[in-house]
């Protein structure tokens, strides 16, 4: 049985008058320990796949199973524990919390974590120190350069040991340099046994992963 | 990290959104306090002043004989020497239903006496509630403390050509003059006062008195009912109330009661308002932080906890700025809203829990809607990137 296993999956969204078919029957099987691209051009639903995957938007039909739970049949709030507990995300933007140092946002979803203080603090040092950022802990986000923001945000993603790392357009906002750098992270992050699972538009970035799943009009059109 | 550290960095950040919000909700409760405690302050200068107009209910016998006057009261159709009412009767008056309202009961004995060639009233009194009865009384000299001494008015020590300290002779018994009285203006300058007992045994009325007087205090004070309740108990005396200028003083309090009441309702709404549209714009400006905490697996009760305990830190401080804000208000402005300049100001603990109380309680309850609207909020739409 696959880490991941999407099955069927269709989402429409109602805009007025008009149903816009954002996904139309996706089927796609992720292995454990697979590093995983998916590309497409703007509105192939490939954000849309991976808000799903992420547990966060319901599709129409299908069904998603990661790690043997079918996620949307979880009832209520069990979903975002689901999160809490097996999804790590990592976002275009960083969307870091700009009130909390570096070392605050990667405590972010321990915040939620019965565990001892020091512990916390213990892992959330250590997935700094992975993102090689340990010695840029009390920094606001506001006071590192992109590059070192989108660390910090894969850090903040990867403390809780998730079992799959979930990633939308990690490169978007960098430089081609800053990009090779963070996207050899991820590499390595998936050399240590990350599943990932990646949203991004520049072909570049397939290089790093083992596979490559391409969208067009909400449909897997290839894989390679 | 817990959630409380997101929302203390989170009020650190926001500093003069939140200062507006704290300035804002202190202004509310400290109006309240002030109105509160002005109302507090006012009301005890009333009993204050209830206490300095003496008695308020006056209990004298059933008569319909002749004419008595006492400082231009009527104290009902009786001579000196007719009907009185027993004194063991008074005990009653500590039973009524507003038994706690009443301040002093001061019962008299009167009686026309001699005094060397000069006909003079006999007063026997209660010296201990007289004196907490009538506080303008200035005594030259001392209070009576035994049996044998007598307080004199200040017409009569000029009559009798008496001084403090002399002797004069009633009924063949020998009396210290212990202490004059300043000039009052009223009956008082020419009554002769003596102990109750003593005076009861002179004029021969043991276990009798003529009157009674009561104070009764408290700016609620049912002085009406009390005069029922008396009645009710004593059934042989007449009990009438002299209430007219302090009522008058109450109803205009009752009328800033109700005046201070209705503000504190419009402050408390606007003050609601304020947290509620305060809040409401953090939530707003805040979308993708939500969206954020939502997607790595914050509960919707997570969310609302992080909402909810901003709100209660700043209200909590509010209401502790508005309560001092509030008192320091009232101490200003209660000079010019009271009459005497004695008025004390009402330093009273439930005002401050309470004014903290309710700045937490506003707070939540107006940050309650905005703490939901957070935690409904889709993270998808939040993230608009995923």
């Amino acid at each position: 049985m696959s880490l991941i296993e999407i099955s069927n999956v269709t989402k429409q969204y109602n805009g007025g008058d008009e149903v816009v078919e954002a996904l139309r029957g996706v089927d796609i099987a992720i292995e454990a320990g697979e590093f995983i691209t998916i590309m497409g051009q703007s509105g192939s639903g490939k954000s849309t796949l991976l808000s799903i995957l992420g547990g966060m938007n319901h599709p129409t039909s299908g069904e998603v199973a990661m790690a043997g739970v079918e996620l949307y049949r979880l009832p209520g709030e069990k979903l975002a524990d689901f999160r809490a507990q097996n999804l790590g995300f990592v976002f275009q933007s960083f969307h870091l919390i700009p009130y909390l140092t570096a070392i605050e946002n990667v405590l972010l979803p321990l915040a939620i974590v019965k565990m001892k203080g020091a512990d916390k603090n213990a892992a959330a040092k250590r997935a700094l120190e992975r993102v090689g950022l340990g010695n840029k802990a009390d920094r606001l986000p506001n006071q590192l350069s992109g590059g070192e923001q989108e660390r910090v945000a894969i850090a903040r993603a990867i403390v809780n040991n998730p079992k799959i790392l979930l990633a939308d357009e990690p490169t978007g906002n960098l430089d081609s340099r800053t990009s090779d750098e963070v996207m050899a992270l991820f590499r390595e992050l998936n050399d240590a046994g990350q599943t990932v699972v990646m949203v991004t538009h520049n072909p570049e970035n397939c290089r790093y992963s083992d596979r490559s799943i391409n969208l067009r009009d909400g449909l897997v059109v290839g894989q390679n | 990290m817990k959630l409380h550290t997101i929302a203390i960095n989170n009020l650190k950040r926001r500093k003069a959104k939140m200062a507006f919000l704290t300035i804002g909700l202190s202004v509310g409760i400290a109006t309240i306090v002030t109105l509160v405690t002005l109302t507090r302050s006012m009301s005890g200068d009333i009993e204050r002043k209830m206490d300095e107009f003496g008695a308020n209910i006056l209990i004298t016998p059933l008569s319909n004989g002749l004419a008595m006057n006492y400082g231009g009261i009527s104290l009902g159709g009786v001579t000196f020497d007719q009907r009185e009412i027993r004194e063991s009767d008074l005990a009653r008056i500590k039973t009524i239903a507003n038994h706690k309202n009443i301040s002093a009961i001061s019962p008299k004995v009167l009686g026309g006496v001699k005094v060397g060639s000069h006909d003079v009233l006999l007063v026997g009194v209660d010296f201990a509630s007289e004196l907490k009865m009538k506080q303008w009384w200035q005594i030259f000299g001392a209070a009576p403390k035994a049996d044998n001494e007598l307080l004199l008015g200040s017409d009569s020590a000029k009559v009798l050509n008496v001084g403090t300290g002399d002797r004069i002779r009633i009924k063949g018994e020998e009396f210290r003059v212990a202490g004059i009285l300043g000039q009052t203006g009223s009956q008082d300058d020419a009554l002769v006062f003596a102990a109750l007992p003593k005076a009861q045994k002179l004029l021969g009325k043991e276990g009798k008195i003529t009157l009674a007087e009561v104070a009764a205090l408290c700016s609620g004070c049912p002085i009406g009912d009390m005069v029922t309740q008396i009645a009710e108990k004593i059934p042989d005396a007449k009990v009438s109330a002299i209430q007219q200028v302090v009522e008058g003083r109450l109803k205009a309090l009752d009328q800033f009661k109700r005046f201070s009441y209705a503000m504190a309702a419009v402050v408390v709404f606007i003050g609601s308002l304020i947290v509620f549209v305060t809040m409401m714009g953090s939530v707003n400006e805040r979308t993708t932080e939500i969206g954020v905490f939502r997607a790595i697996g914050f509960r919707k009760s997570h969310i609302m906890r992080i909402i909810l305990f901003e709100a209660a830190l700043v209200s909590l401080l509010a209401g502790f700025l508005g309560y001092g804000a509030g008192m320091g208000g009232a101490k200003l402005a209660l000079p010019f809203m009271a009459e005497g300049k004695n008025t004390l100001l009402a330093w009273d603990g439930s005002v401050a829990i309470g004014a903290v109380v309710l700045a937490v309680a506003l707070g939540l309850v107006a940050s309650l809607y905005p703490a939901l609207h957070a935690a409904k909020m889709d993270p998808t739409e939040a993230l608009r990137a995923l």
